[in-house]
C-alpha cells in the first residue's frame, strides 16, 4: 500500500516538474491521436452523411459493417497495418513502419468507423420535417443536406469526441506499428505498458494520471456538447 | 409582376388509393384563398402539389407571371413558400430560424437583420429572438413558421392548417396576421383549414374539397 502511495507521490512530482521527455511523450500522443482524428473525421463524416442522407442499395449493409467495425480489436488493426507497411508488404516501399505516420494510419482506421457510424446515426435521426422545411424555404439539395448535417451537429461532435477518447487510450495497434521507440514513436499508453514491465511505476502512474485527466476533459466536453444539444421542448 | 397559379386536372394517389381527382382551379386573383373540407379530403395534398413540394401523378401546375408560363425551377420555388402544419424548427435561436430563407439566398448584414426584425415584430416574437426555437410553445412555433416564410417576401404563401394544433389565443393571433396580410395585399395566401367558421372569417375566395375533389367553384365571402 505504501509503495502505491509513494508511487503516486513521485508521479505527482514528475507531473509538476514535467521534464522534456515526459512532455515529448504527451505531445506525441496528442499529435498522433489528433492527426488520426482529423483524418477519420474528414473521411468518416462524409461517409456517415452520405449514408444518412441518401438511400441506396446495400446502404443498410454498409451501416451494419460500420457498426461492427466500431469494435475493431486494436491489435488486429495493428497487425493488418503492420503487414501492409512491413518491408515485404504492398506498401513496404514507403518505409512508414515504426514511424508516427504509421501510428496515425492505424489509429485513423480505428477512429473512422466510430466517426462514420455515429455521424450516420445522428444525421439519420434528424426529423424529416426539417428537410422538408428547408425545401419549402427554397434551399438547393446541397443546402438541404447542410441544414440536416448542421442539425445533427451535436451528435456528430459526440462521435468525434468518442473516437478521440478511443484512440487516446489505445495501445495495441500503435505498439505494433510504432515500435515504441524512445523519443520517436513512444506515446503515453505504450510508455505506461513499458514502464510497468520495467517496474518503473512512478512514470507509468504519472502518465496514467495525465491520460485519465485528458479522458476526463474529453468526457466533460462530450457531456457539455450533449447537454447543449438537448433542448427542452414544449411541443 | 404578380404571380398566378393555375392547376388543371390534377390526379394523385397513394398506394393505389386516389387522393386527388381531377382538381382544376385558377388562383388568379390576390387575397386569401381558403381550402376547406373534412380530414382526408385531399386539402393538404393539393396544397403540397400546388407549392411544388410534391409531384402530381398527372395534370398540370402552371405558374404564370406577366403572361409567361414559368418553369418549375428553383427560381420559381423561391418566389413561393409553404408553412407546414408541423413547423420544423431548427435547433438554433428564433432569430436564426427566421433568417434561414435569407441565409440560403445569400442575403446577409443590415438588410437581413432589418427584414428579420420586421417579421418577428409582425408575428409578435421580437422578445423571443435569442431564445432557442425548440423551447417556444406550439402557437409561437406556428407564428415563427409564418415569420420565417414571410421574411423571404413570397408572392404566394401556402399555409397548411396553420391553427390546427394551437390554442384559441394563438389562433386569434394567427388569424390577425392573415388578416393583416390580406389588407396589405402584398402576398396571395392559399391556406387549408378544416374549421369552416375560420374559413368563413378569413376567406376572400373559398374552395370546398371532399373526397379528393374541389366541390364548388369559389365564391366570394359575402356569399358564404
Amino acid at each position: 500500500m505504501s509503495s502505491i502511495l509513494e508511487g503516486f507521490s513521485q508521479a505527482l512530482t514528475l507531473i509538476l516538474h514535467l521534464d522534456a521527455e515526459l512532455l515529448g511523450i504527451i505531445l506525441l500522443s496528442i499529435k498522433v491521436s489528433g492527426g488520426a482524428l482529423l483524418i477519420a473525421t474528414l473521411t468518416g463524416l462524409p461517409l456517415g452523411a452520405l449514408l444518412g442522407l441518401k438511400k441506396f442499395p446495400l446502404g443498410g449493409f454498409f451501416v451494419t459493417i460500420l457498426n461492427t467495425f466500431m469494435g475493431l480489436p486494436p491489435v488486429v488493426v495493428g497487425l493488418f497495418i503492420y503487414l501492409l507497411l512491413s518491408r515485404s508488404g504492398p506498401l513496404g516501399f514507403m518505409s512508414l513502419l515504426y514511424t508516427p505516420v504509421a501510428m496515425i494510419v492505424a489509429q485513423s482506421v480505428l477512429a473512422f468507423p466510430i466517426v462514420a457510424a455515429i455521424s450516420h446515426s445522428a444525421i439519420a435521426g434528424v426529423d424529416p420535417i426539417l428537410r422538408q422545411t428547408a425545401v419549402t424555404l427554397g434551399a438547393t439539395p446541397v443546402q438541404v443536406s447542410l441544414a440536416v448535417i448542421r442539425e445533427a451537429r451535436y451528435g456528430i461532435m459526440s462521435g468525434v469526441m468518442a473516437a478521440f477518447g478511443r484512440v487516446m487510450a489505445e495501445v495495441g495497434a500503435i505498439l505494433i506499428v510504432g515500435g515504441n521507440i524512445a523519443g520517436y514513436t513512444r506515446v503515453m499508453t505504450t510508455t505506461i505498458a513499458l514502464e510497468t514491465d520495467k517496474g518503473n511505476f512512478e512514470l507509468a502512474l504519472a502518465l496514467g494520471i495525465i491520460l485519465l485527466s485528458i479522458s476526463l476533459m474529453i468526457n466533460t466536453a462530450l457531456y457539455m456538447i450533449q447537454r447543449r444539444g438537448m433542448v427542452r421542448t414544449n411541443r | 409582376m404578380s404571380l398566378h397559379l393555375t392547376t388543371s386536372n390534377i390526379f394523385k394517389s397513394y398506394n393505389g388509393e386516389s387522393v386527388l381527382k381531377n382538381c382544376s382551379f385558377s388562383f388568379d386573383q390576390g387575397g386569401v384563398y381558403v381550402l376547406t373540407g373534412p380530414n382526408g379530403s385531399g386539402k393538404s395534398t393539393f396544397l403540397r402539389i400546388c407549392s411544388l413540394i410534391e409531384c402530381q401523378d398527372s395534370g398540370q401546375i402552371h405558374y404564370v407571371s406577366g403572361g409567361q408560363v414559368l418553369d418549375n425551377d428553383l427560381a420559381l420555388k423561391r418566389r413561393i413558400t409553404l408553412v407546414l402544419p408541423k413547423v420544423g424548427l431548427f435547433n438554433m435561436s428564433v432569430f436564426r430560424n427566421a433568417a434561414y430563407g435569407l441565409t440560403i439566398r445569400g442575403i446577409k448584414g443590415p438588410v437581413a437583420i432589418r427584414r428579420i426584425d420586421k417579421v418577428l415584430d409582425f408575428v409578435g416574437l421580437s422578445h423571443k429572438k435569442v431564445q432557442n426555437a425548440r423551447t417556444v410553445s406550439s402557437g409561437e412555433a406556428q407564428r415563427l413558421g409564418i415569420a420565417r416564410a414571410l421574411v423571404i417576401e413570397p408572392e404566394i404563401l401556402f399555409l397548411d392548417e396553420p391553427t390546427a394544433s394551437v390554442d384559441q389565443k394563438n389562433t386569434g393571433i394567427i388569424e390577425g396576421i392573415i388578416n393583416t396580410m390580406k389588407q396589405d395585399g402584398k402576398v396571395t395566401v392559399i391556406m387549408t383549414t378544416h374549421d369552416r367558421d375560420q374559413a368563413a372569417r378569413l376567406a376572400d375566395h373559398l374552395l370546398v374539397m371532399k373526397d379528393g375533389e374541389i366541390l364548388s367553384a369559389p365564391f366570394e365571402k359575402e356569399k358564404i
